[in-house]
């Protein structure tokens, strides 16, 4: 391992599109803990969809895609846990491919959450300061497919000013799903209104979670009732960028 | 023949599935337990079983009446056969056959107690009819603590040493109880309503 | 096969607006997931004992038709009769044979997910038996003509006033008890005549152990004991992988199959039965069959889906479901519901007339992580979506969509040019809210919740910009 590791970033689709905040916050996190960033530009989907979908051969088009691009650098990271989730897939989807299978494995091995990484990696201090009580939605994927539970947690306890209040059933799903909250919207509206319930009741002001799907769901229902709960990715907190509006906020006046 | 067309199928498919399986690893999980009387009886009560301490066997007619007393008059008595030569008041009736719909109450012998989940292990045979442990609204089981055993792989271990796998092995963890009605858990459902444990020696 | 009209989607649609369902699966949660948490927590060594379990079942599951006839032999030298049936049909007919050579008119039953696969009841009361199910809550539904919307708790949809209704409605000449104990003792009652009156108890098989050829039930209310103790004859039904080797085995499946489905660290009654009553026996069946039912599960083995043969009808993945919670059992259509339902109905009674059941899952992963077999729930969820595709279910719509999205995926430069266009439009459309509330082809989102808009040009565009397209 060279002095400073070279990590090639995974800029999610959702995050690429809605919200680049979270992708320099990933960058600026890496980079003071000396990473050596690059965002190869060819990149786009890891297959995600295609995959959940039951379209296998079009997820596995995509992953060689990925594979082809990511597998040169020491580290592929992403803010997101679904996709590095579907980038662990990859050795199963290639399970009976005697070449693509040792270099979905190979990937693999080296492909991280964001927050995962910077703690137990990299295990970074963290100097950043944010004014809020703050609940944090454990995201299904990262949760049971990474792992990712108390290191958020604990990056979080180093955010100056930022106490973070444990909601109820954080760790049940929000309703997002991928496809499935826009083909089942009803049990969706049911799921993330649950959620709101157990946020509500910590007294909250503020909810981060690590994938931006789910954040993006649970923020389009809260925005919708009203509420002036804020909603940021755990890495804008991190790297004391969530100064702006929050997901689905408005642009001060 | 089904049973050759069941076979058939299955062979087929695990031809189809290749190969089998690894083995079983050796050890079994399995937690100590430091004190097995005092997790018995904390297991048996958190099933909601009373219990008492006895010196001798003499001392379960009284015992067993006197709980029997507290819940109401139990009329005629079953009793297994290997506790009816005890010393039962001589007006009383006491029956060792089958329970019927009349049986209010039963006197049976546990074949083991269960230290770890605080379970007594009932037997069918000439000398104790399945009966009684389900048909009474009130069930009185002696335990002897000399069989009472750390786990169920303990109890398994006696019965094959006694040869034949007795018809019917009843695990009886408290009175029977029910949560099917708004998940509101209700004691007393099809079988006894209260278990009385007499622990003797 | 199925038991319900509609598709899953007008079904969840109703369970969705039932004011009594919703509030029986709000007790639910704290009820069954907290009780087993704690259940579990207690035992140090339960990641062990699952991986123990699932070693277990996979190992017989390898050698099955083997561990079948070491239990068929062991089951006839206990002077008990076993009868496979390759199907449902198959099942009915042997069940019906056996209780007509009985001469019977009552028969008990104590819980039997089986006897629900295989529609048991229907043709039982068809051939005129008098037939009455002594679960509690199988008793509840079976007056209600419902199937059961949960597994282990099959009336966990109603409320405690809609069972006074029905046993008010079905026990002429009793008093409407309106409390829990008060209906309890009520059906204790009535099911009590029932007991000493059957000729026939049949029961479910929760394990079958081939070392002594004995079948196992597990009860908390003493109601299948008393259906296969008092009746003259006990037919147990049972799927063919329930079998076990041994009965320490059986220990390892019994230390978690009660805290997996109700928190308790056991049920009150664990009952292992081993042939007909015997010389000298004053009570017990004078008759002990087992019925053996493939149903589709050999076809199981040999596939994709052969992990879902190590599951034990706990429940947990239901208990733990999301979806299950918002929706309850009888969305799903038939008698397994939830991940196991998800699982299968479609597997059991077609791909294509189930085509929602896989798909109405987010892949959350929670009924994996608390299966006591470790049964890969959501990776053979989809699993069987592959499998949909791959035999051409997919809608044409979704079809084409998913097509010409994986097309442009492969294409970066025109995936990129997309996705800056779509950046745009949805910042002109939302304008200075942050948010759009409505917009054309994207109704299935905003219906329910506002769109949040990008905060801006796409990162990789400005990452271009910043560092000049630095690899």
């Amino acid at each position: 391992m060279s002095e400073s590791p070279r990590v090639g970033l995974f800029a999610t689709c959702l995050m690429n599109v809605f919200r680049p905040n979270i992708g320099f916050s990933a960058v600026a996190l890496l980079e003071r803990a000396g990473c050596k960033v690059s965002v190869p530009m060819s990149q786009t989907c890891c297959g995600q969809p295609a995959w959940s979908a039951g379209t296998d051969d079009a997820a596995r088009a995509l992953a060689r895609q990925v594979i082809e691009q990511f597998e040169g650098f020491d580290y592929v990271v992403a803010a997101s846990g679904s996709c590095i989730g579907t980038l662990r897939k990859y050795p199963e989807m290639f399970a009976e491919d005697a070449d693509w299978g040792p270099r979905a494995l190979a990937l693999a091995d080296k492909s991280h959450e964001l927050l995962a990484f910077l703690d137990d990696v990299l295990h970074v201090e963290i100097d950043a300061a944010y004014a809020g009580r703050a609940s944090y939605h454990d995201s299904c994927s990262g949760l049971r497919e990474l792992g990712v539970k108390q290191q958020p947690r604990t990056l979080l306890g180093k955010v100056k000013g930022l106490s973070l209040l444990e909601m109820d059933d954080a760790e049940v799903c929000c309703g997002f799903g991928g496809s499935f909250c826009v083909k089942y919207p009803a049990i969706s509206e049911k799921m993330v209104d649950d959620k709101i319930r157990s946020l509500a009741a910590t007294g909250a002001d503020t909810l981060l979670g690590g994938d931006l799907g789910c954040l993006m769901n649970i923020a389009g229902r809260l925005k919708r009732q009203g509420s002036r709960i804020r909603v940021l990715h755990t890495a804008e907190v991190l790297a004391g960028r969530a100064g702006g509006p929050a997901i689905g906020d408005e642009e001060p006046q | 023949m089904s049973r050759e067309q069941v076979l058939v199928s299955i062979r087929f498919a695990l031809a189809n599935a290749g190969i089998c399986p690894p083995g079983l690893p050796a050890a079994r999980p399995t937690q100590a337990i430091a004190d097995p009387l005092a997790r018995f009886i904390e297991r048996a009560t958190l099933h909601a079983c009373s219990h008492e301490r006895l010196a001798s066997l003499a001392e379960v007619p009284a015992r067993a009446l006197a709980w029997l007393a507290t819940r109401g008059e139990p009329g005629a008595l079953s009793v297994a056969a290997p506790l009816v030569g005890l010393n039962w008041p001589a007006d009383l009736r006491v029956d060792t056959g089958a329970a019927s719909e009349a049986t209010v109450a039963a006197v049976s012998l546990a074949f083991a107690g269960i230290a770890e989940s605080g379970t007594l292990v009932m037997h069918s045979g000439p000398e104790s009819p399945i009966t009684h442990n389900f048909v009474p609204e009130f069930h009185v089981i002696v335990l002897h603590l000399e069989d009472l055993l750390p786990d169920q792989e303990a109890v398994w271990t006696k019965l094959r040493a006694t040869g034949a796998m007795p018809r019917a092995l009843n695990l009886i963890a408290g009175p029977s109880r029910t949560g099917d009605v708004e998940q509101t858990i209700q004691i007393g459902a099809h079988g006894p309503r209260a278990v009385h444990l007499l622990l003797v020696g | 096969m199925s038991t319900a009209t509609g598709n899953f989607e007008s079904r969840a649609a109703l369970a969705l607006k039932d004011a009594s369902l919703q509030k029986a699966l709000g007790n639910f949660k704290p009820l069954f997931v907290a009780k087993r948490a704690s259940a579990v927590a207690e035992l140090t060594d339960f990641e062990a004992l699952r991986e123990r379990a699932a070693q277990i079942k996979n190992a017989v599951l390898g050698e099955l038709d083997i561990w079948l006839e070491r239990y068929a032999e062991a089951v006839e030298a206990a002077g008990g009769k076993v009868h496979f049936a390759f199907d449902a049909e198959e099942a009915r007919e042997i069940i019906l044979r056996i209780c007509r050579e009985a001469g019977a008119k009552t028969i008990c039953k104590g819980k039997s997910m089986v006897s629900e696969e295989i529609a048991l009841n229907p043709a039982l009361e068809a051939a005129g038996y008098e037939v009455v199910e002594t679960d509690l809550g199988e008793y509840i539904i079976q007056l209600a003509q419902e199937p059961p919307s949960h597994i282990i708790a099959p009336a966990i949809h109603k409320t405690r006033e809609q069972v006074a209704d029905l046993f008010e409605a079905h026990h002429p000449g009793r008093p409407r008890e309106d409390s829990v104990a008060g209906l309890v003792n009520e059906a204790r009652h009535v099911l009590r005549e029932k007991f000493f009156k059957a000729d026939v108890g049949i029961t479910g098989g929760n394990f079958l152990i081939a070392e002594t050829g004995s079948s196992v039930i597990v009860t908390n209310e003493g109601n299948g004991d008393l259906s296969q103790t008092l009746a003259r004859v006990h037919i147990v039904t049972s799927g063919i992988e329930r079998v076990l080797p041994t009965l320490d085995d059986l220990s390892v499946f019994l230390r978690i199959l009660a805290r997996s489905a109700t928190g308790q660290d056991t049920e009150c009654y664990t009952t292992i039965s081993t042939g007909p009553c015997r010389a000298g026996d004053p009570d017990g069946p004078q008759e002990y069959h087992v019925v053996l039912v493939d149903n589709g599960r050999s076809k199981m083995l040999g596939g994709k889906f052969r992990d879902m043969l190590r599951c034990i009808r706990c429940g947990a993945c239901m208990n733990h479901c999301p979806v299950y919670s918002a929706v309850g059992g009888h969305a799903y259509g038939w008698v397994y519901p939830g991940p196991m339902g998800a699982i299968l109905t479609p597997l059991f009674n077609g791909m294509a007339e189930h085509y929602d059941l896989p798909n109405a899952c987010t892949l959350n992963g929670r009924c994996q992580s608390v299966c006591p077999v470790k049964i890969p729930l959501a990776e053979l969820i989809r699993t069987l979506r592959s499998e949909q595709v791959k035999a051409g279910l997919m809608p044409a719509r979704q079809r084409t969509l998913m097509a010409a999205w994986g097309w442009v995926a492969r294409q970066p430069g025109l995936y990129h040019a997309l996705e800056r266009f779509g950046s745009r439009l949805l910042r002109a459309r939302a304008g200075k809210a942050g948010r759009i509330a409505s917009m054309p082809g994207a109704a299935a989102w905003t219906g329910i919740r506002d769109l949040p808009a990008p905060s801006g040009a796409t990162f990789l565009e400005q990452w271009q910009q910043q560092r000049g397209g630095e690899q």
